[in-house]
């Protein structure tokens, strides 16, 4: 088969020999378990299980929720401690929501149903795999039901298990020693996503996991392909590796799926078998713990054990410093040791300075365009680099900023230590922060101008009212006059409006007050109301005025 | 010396009903340069610059009756936009219309509010919801953090929370250039 090359790449030192002959190990349970409820950085998932409660390995603990939600797995039996936030595994040390378990000891399952994917219809398996957690286990924790997407329009299905990046060995000790059941979880992914064939992209220096997928694809019917890749990093970067395997470049800003491909790592697919043919959601996953350490190697580790715990298995060495969480291309070295292995987790590097010496001080660009003849991406990163470094997003963001995968070749080869994917980093989320910010700002603007819009017209709405009502009284008002008065009151209205308005207020509000107002002598004995009608007959005789009288309409009049 | 003449005053009379034709036909609707200092503005509506609101501040720029450092929620970073589309010089915000603060929102303390519907009225997004004599409560998301709220408040139970980072909206800090002592 014809292979493809792409552009850039590098070619550091593997260091794979350290981890990569010991067979993948159990590792005992820690005291306690952080099991964070957030399968990756852009979902949270629902909370199902409350402090005290007592679950089963396997049991669902946390509910899928929104789009790219999975849902979320106790990793063993035991007693749920608590449920509160501590630090997680992400370059920022914030902390996230976890559910805190305390293992029983027995390690006790659910009840394990292989689950039948052909008897039932896509959709059904895609929630059945979204309800066991499978994310990509490459790293970025990318749900697999999403990727699985529509079912149609996929050609080929790229297996990764290039693992270019040095010290990594997890996937290279998951296809020698589990090759069958990736193979199988390849042939569910393969008939869910409706491919019509799989390659399977492994780097040359991985010649038993090669010989061994090569056997274990030798028994199935599939239409599976294992091809040896030239090691150069990154190789398994997704791009990289379709354009390897099947020479499709795929445009700036556009993903492998618009062209036919699309590409899961070979955890994933080892993840996907478990679930389907096991009924075993996503627990546990095979990780690198290399480095400065004493025992290095491969081990089986439950989602949520601290990595200190895991540091403690393998004893790091005394001059150890820090710890870089994924690989020394791309990972991050770890703010707090306390936080727990997620799903995305697939090394841990102990860095000592003698392994990893401090990056020399950083000297200006000298524009040698050396980043350029490495990027595996068909970037120019000193231009990415002056763009950032100068806080001109806009000019970034032309030149396929978002199309850089991070791999760090660039800074790998700068002669002048630039530490050019932090500036890239730095220009990528500063540019994610404005555009909340100005998404923010336009809701506001919106709801502002709609509040605006809402108190004029409840303006004028109160405003037609009162005319309307003026209007009508009019209307009342000249038909009285024109029963009347027939002559003078019709000039009278013409003239002058408002007077009339007035008068004919008067009138009513005197009617109302003699009909409506009770009269406090109303209910008097007979006796009284005739010595009142004697008193009120003596005040006519004097000549006192009577307070009902129009004249006189003053504010006591009113307030009797 | 006539042909000339006529000639020319052709060519006047053609070029003028272009342009009259032109001024009529692709008329601009609204002044395109509110529009554009509006869309700087960080539409918080909280009025500290002195007009009800960020559009009516827009209006006041272009037409020369406000200053470009009158906006605190904009901060720095506003000014330079504003002073780079108007092609002023930049100057510091001014003292008299605030100072920049980290973003925030309101927060009801729900134990204390009685219900009066005072804050619902201020608050120039919609941002606040419940009904007389009932619990109100902030919508987080809707909040620009104008403050507006605070003062109407009878009971003094609201208060202006910093917004706290997240996962979310964590970013990665400018690549700090350590400078080490000579070996």
């Amino acid at each position: 088969m014809r292979l493809f090359g792409f552009h850039g790449g590098v070619k550091p030192e593997s260091h794979k020999s350290q981890s990569a002959n010991v067979p993948i190990a159990p590792l005992p349970l820690p005291a306690r378990l952080y099991v964070p409820l957030r399968p990756n950085t852009r979902a949270v998932a629902h909370c199902v299980v409350e402090p005290g409660q007592h679950v089963l390995k396997g049991q669902r603990i946390g509910d899928a929720e929104g789009v790219l939600g999975t849902a979320v797995h106790a990793p063993t039996s035991g007693i749920i401690a608590d449920i509160a936030d501590y630090p997680m595994a992400h370059p920022s040390g914030l902390t996230t929501r976890c559910v805190v378990i305390e293992p029983d000891g027995d390690d006790r399952w659910i009840e394990r149903v292989p689950f039948d994917h052909r008897a039932v219809d896509r959709q059904t398996v895609l929630n059945h795999l979204r309800d066991s957690g499978i994310v990509g286990l490459g790293g970025a924790a990318f749900p697999s039901h999403i990727k699985l997407g529509a079912g149609s329009g996929i050609e080929t299905l790229v297996l990764n298990g290039a693992e270019c990046e040095p010290w990594i060995t997890c996937d290279d000790r998951l296809m020698r020693e589990r090759a069958e059941a990736i193979v199988d979880g390849a042939g569910i992914l393969f008939e869910l996503i409706g491919a019509k064939r799989i390659l399977v992209g492994i780097e040359d220096n991985k010649p038993e996991a090669i010989d061994s997928m090569r056997s274990a694809c030798r028994a199935t019917s599939l239409p599976i392909e294992v091809i040896a890749v030239p090691t150069i990093y990154p190789a398994g970067g997704e791009k990289q590796l379709i354009r390897v395997l099947t020479g499709i470049e795929i445009p700036h800003g556009r993903l492998g799926g618009e062209f036919g491909v699309q590409c899961f790592n070979v955890g994933t697919a080892h993840a996907v078998h478990r679930a389907i043919r096991h009924g075993e959601p996503l627990v546990s996953r095979v990780i690198t713990i290399t480095g400065n350490v004493e025992r290095p190697g491969n081990f089986e580790v439950a989602i949520g054990t601290p990595i200190e715990a895991l540091l403690a298995h393998t004893s790091p060495r005394a001059d150890t410093d820090r710890c870089i969480l994924g690989g020394p291309m791309m990972g991050f070295a770890l703010p707090d040791l306390r936080v727990p292995v997620v799903k995305g987790s697939n090394c841990i590097i102990a860095a000592s300075p003698k392994l990893f010496p401090p990056p020399p001080p950083e000297l200006p660009c000298i524009r040698c365009g050396a980043c350029a003849r490495a990027c595996p991406a068909d970037l120019q990163p000193f231009e990415l680099y002056w763009f950032s470094r100068s806080r001109n997003f806009g000019k970034a963001q032309e030149y396929h900023l978002f199309d850089c995968i991070e791999c760090g070749c660039c800074a790998y080869v700068c002669p002048s230590h630039i530490p050019l994917v932090d500036y890239y980093r730095f220009a990528k989320t500063e540019i994610w922060a404005r555009e909340r910010e100005s998404e923010a700002a336009s809701q506001a603007r919106e709801r502002f101008e709609f509040r605006n819009e809402r108190q004029e017209r409840e303006k004028a709405e109160k405003a037609a009212k009162l005319a309307a009502k003026a209007a009508e009284t009019k209307a009342k008002l000249a038909q009285q006059a024109g029963q009347e008065v027939a002559s003078d009151a019709s000039a009278n209205a013409t003239g002058d409006d408002k007077k009339a308005l007035i008068a004919a207020a008067l009138a009513r509000a005197k009617q109302q007050r003699s009909t409506v107002q009770p009269k406090n002598t109303d209910n008097l004995p007979q006796a009284a109301q005739a010595e009142i009608a004697e008193i009120e007959a003596r005040r006519q005789a004097v000549g006192t005025q009577n307070p009902d009288a129009p004249e006189r309409a003053s504010p006591e009049d009113e307030a009797r | 010396m006539l042909t000339a003449l006529l000639i020319m005053t052709g060519i006047a009379l053609a070029l003028g009903a272009a342009l009259g034709y032109a001024s009529i036909r692709f008329k601009v609707e609204g002044d395109p340069l509110v529009e554009k200092i509006d869309a700087i503005l960080p539409q918080t509506q909280c009025g500290q610059c002195g007009y009800p609101g960020c559009k009516p501040y827009a209006q006041a720029i272009a037409n020369g009756e406000a200053d470009i450092n009158q906006c605190p929620p904009g901060g720095e970073e506003g000014i330079r936009h504003l002073a780079d589309l108007l092609g002023r010089e930049f100057k510091p915000l001014s003292e008299e219309h605030g100072v920049e603060k980290p973003k925030s929102v309101a927060v009801i303390d729900e134990q204390t509010c009685i219900g009066c519907t005072l804050c619902i009225q201020a608050c120039p997004v919609d941002a606040i919801i419940g009904a007389a004599k009932q619990m109100h409560t902030v919508v987080d998301p809707l909040c620009t953090g104008c403050e507006l709220c605070i003062a109407p408040c009878p009971v003094d139970c609201i208060t202006m929370e910093p917004i706290g980072e997240t996962v979310e909206t964590w970013k990665w800090k400018y690549p700090v250039i350590e400078i080490r002592k000579a070996a």
